[in-house]
């Protein structure tokens, strides 16, 4: 792999992290972050999402009427969305229970409109691919640590395996949606000290 | 307008690609999802008698309903009967509960024990209600309450409550859910609604 192509699917995982660094897609980050089942399973299906959308955008890149651009894009995006919710119904029904309106709601997660505007519409299909994969990952590990440490403190288990001693009290705080924020924010925290990114 | 043209013709087809793969898709998958669904109401059933079935796999519940589970008429309202292995007589009998509750519609099923006043279990399968606030009438601490209320009394139904948590506990009333107080009276209008429509019904067949 070239090292462009590394840097294009390398950067969202840490310096260019969409939730850590651009801040984006901190909705279903609070909302899906409970059991890192559901964090795994959401990270599949937006980096699933973004990496398809990506690619079909770019491959269309030039023949996208200027004057509906946006509307195409959100075409293409919410189809993506819809069958990647359907699948979960029919072979993950439980944990599309769980994810409920979440899944949906990827349409309207920024990461994958910003990155078909930001990436695709300027790049051919192979760098699309490798953008929408680092994105899709890079949000992903953002999702599942903050769902370790919520399941590890609030129900002491790690997909579903008792971890924690059976006297350890679950933390109520790390389950509710404060919880999450607050570790959201000490994550964004330490990413930024460690990239030594500064807001301009 | 030659650009106009291509506008409109690549706006179609993009209608037209999109909706043949979001059909087909629709098409291919329904069995499945139909068949989760199914299972996941004879879940709840299952759920709603009382049952413990956090360690039972989707086999066992399958097989705990058809052993145990049977469903009958309550006049023109369906009923289901729990009856215990050995046993002739049914010892718990559930019934569908739904109503409205802050978003969405509420469904759900909630049993009684063999006296026909006292409440076995109950449980949620469908709601739109908010995770964290609303969404809570599916967890444990708020199902589990129910167990052991009253529901009848003498073969009335009670006004049975859903109250400010903190409010002292009676045998017919349970804890609201803070900050989802629309719902838990959502919760409370639709456990009386379908109590009283079953009151006739469970009256007439006490005797037996």
């Amino acid at each position: 792999m070239t090292s462009a192509a590394k840097k294009l699917l390398m950067d969202p995982f840490s310096d260019n992290n969409p939730v850590t660094i651009q801040v984006l897609g901190i909705c279903s980050a609070l909302a899906v972050t409970v059991k890192v089942d559901t964090a795994i399973v959401m990270t599949l299906a937006l980096t699933s999402v973004v990496t398809l959308s990506n690619v079909v955008i770019s491959l269309l890149r030039n023949v996208i009427p200027p004057g509906i651009r946006m509307i195409v894009e959100m075409a293409i995006i919410a189809s993506l969305v819809i069958i990647a919710d359907q699948l979960l119904r029919a072979f993950l029904f439980d944990i599309s229970k769980q994810l409920s309106v979440f899944v949906g709601l990827i349409i309207t997660n920024c990461i994958v409109m910003g990155r078909a505007e930001a990436f695709a519409l300027q790049n051919p299909p192979k760098d699309s691919l490798l953008d929408g994969l680092g994105n899709g990952l890079g949000y992903g590990i953002v999702l599942i640590t903050v769902a370790t440490i919520r399941e590890l403190l609030g129900f002491g288990t790690f997909l579903n395996f008792k971890i924690m001693p059976e006297s350890f009290v679950g933390n109520g705080l790390v389950l509710l949606a404060p919880g999450a924020f607050i570790i959201l924010g000490l994550l964004i925290w330490a990413q930024r000290t460690v990239s030594k990114y500064v807001e301009e | 307008m030659r650009e106009d043209t291509r506008t409109l013709v690549f706006a179609g087809v993009t209608c037209i690609v999109v909706s043949l793969l979001l059909s087909v898709t629709a098409s291919v998958l329904k069995p499945a999802q139909q068949a989760n669904e199914a299972f996941d109401v004879k879940r709840n059933i299952v759920k709603a008698f009382g049952i413990d079935i956090s360690s039972l796999d989707r086999p066992g519940i399958e097989a705990s309903f058809e052993k145990h589970v049977a469903k009958d008429k309550a006049g023109d309202l369906p009923i289901f009967t729990w009856t215990d292995e050995g046993a002739d007589k049914a010892s718990k009998y559930a019934f569908p509960i739904s109503g409205k509750g802050l978003w969405s519609m509420l469904y759900g099923y909630l049993s009684l024990e063999a006296d026909l006043e006292t409440i076995a279990g109950i449980s949620f399968y469908k709601h739109g209600e908010t995770p964290g606030l609303g969404a809570e009438i599916e967890k444990p601490w708020f199902l589990s309450q129910f167990t052991g209320k009253k529901l009848y009394n003498e073969g009335t139904a009670v006004d049975f409550l859903v109250v400010k948590p903190g409010t002292p506990p009676t045998e017919t009333s349970v804890d609201g859910i803070s900050g989802a107080t629309l719902t838990g009276k959502g919760v409370q209008a639709l456990i009386q609604k379908d109590a009283a429509a079953y009151a006739e019904y469970f009256k007439s067949i006490k005797g037996n």
